[in-house]
């Protein structure tokens, strides 16, 4: 028996779970906080030898859309993680600063910009598609998007392709 | 703990394959690493850089490096996609193992 096949017989974890092998990560909102979530998760599930698949859906589909993934903003308005007043959030040009805030911390820690960020997963392996219902609701075609997308598929495609993996909706 | 034989030796492996001390480590067991770990073979020079920076990074650093860190490194020629075709499944845990050091610590 070979190192690959011992060990991975035994990667179960201590109570005896099996490993996870696939997930696939639904990515809906367009702010920055949280889109990066999904793409960490869909990268960190290559790195360790899994299948993964990314699902951009609703306002999700500005991460991969080619005029708009460079506009990504962190949300100042309604997200008490920021811990600004409300009404404080909503004033011109604070959501331009907060986001420039986060990039900069982003950078610093060697965390892609989307844009990258989105080609280095693709890179991975990782399938990247965004959703038929998304794409015709928004009235946007194959060219709005980077070339990184592997397609436009429907709901079920997207369930057959997760089966047997599990299903991430961030 | 596992004790695997590795090019004559018996190396000791943590639960997860990982050496458990990297100076057990010699490059004699690489070839037998790389086929054991199901790396697609033959070995070219870019495995090499890869392994090499590897252990580099380690003894540097404390951990290997993440698989972002491999592709955007000036000692190592080949990017993301590449190492993906040299280490399938998880570059940075595959090579981990072929250079006997731990599993690398990152998120990105």
């Amino acid at each position: 028996m070979t190192l690959a096949e011992q060990f991975n017989r035994s990667a179960t974890s201590s109570d005896g779970d099996e490993p996870i092998t696939k997930v696939s990560i639904v990515i809906s909102k367009a702010s920055l906080e949280e889109i990066y979530p999904g793409l960490i998760m869909a990268n960190g599930a290559r790195a360790e030898g899994m299948d993964a698949n990314v699902f951009f859906t609703f306002f999700g589909l500005d991460a991969i859309h080619k005029k708009r993934q460079d506009h990504i903003k962190v949300s100042t308005v309604g997200n008490p993680g920021l811990h600004i007043p409300t009404w404080a959030g909503g004033l011109p040009g604070v959501s331009a600063l907060m986001t420039k805030y986060m990039e900069h911390q982003i950078e610093a820690l060697d965390i892609p910009s989307i844009p990258d960020f989105i080609e280095m997963i693709s890179d991975t392996g990782a399938g990247v598609y965004a959703c038929l219902a998304s794409v015709d609701l928004f009235k946007l075609e194959r060219d709005d998007f980077v070339e990184h997308v592997d397609d436009i598929i429907t709901i079920g495609d997207f369930y057959e392709m997760s089966a047997g993996g599990q299903i991430i909706f961030t | 703990m596992t004790i695997a034989r590795l090019a004559g030796v018996d190396v000791q492996l943590n639960d997860e394959g990982f050496f458990v001390d990297p100076d057990q480590w010699t490059p004699e067991m690489v070839p037998q690493l790389a086929e054991e770990w199901g790396v697609p073979g033959p070995l070219t020079d870019q495995h090499w850089e890869v392994l090499n920076f590897m252990r580099k990074e380690y003894f540097e650093k404390g951990t290997g490096p993440t698989v972002r860190k491999l592709g955007k490194s000036a000692d190592v020629s080949v990017g993301v996609k590449e190492l993906y075709q040299l280490f399938p499944d998880g570059p940075a845990k595959l090579a981990a193992r072929c250079a006997g050091i731990p599993k690398p610590k990152g998120c990105i």
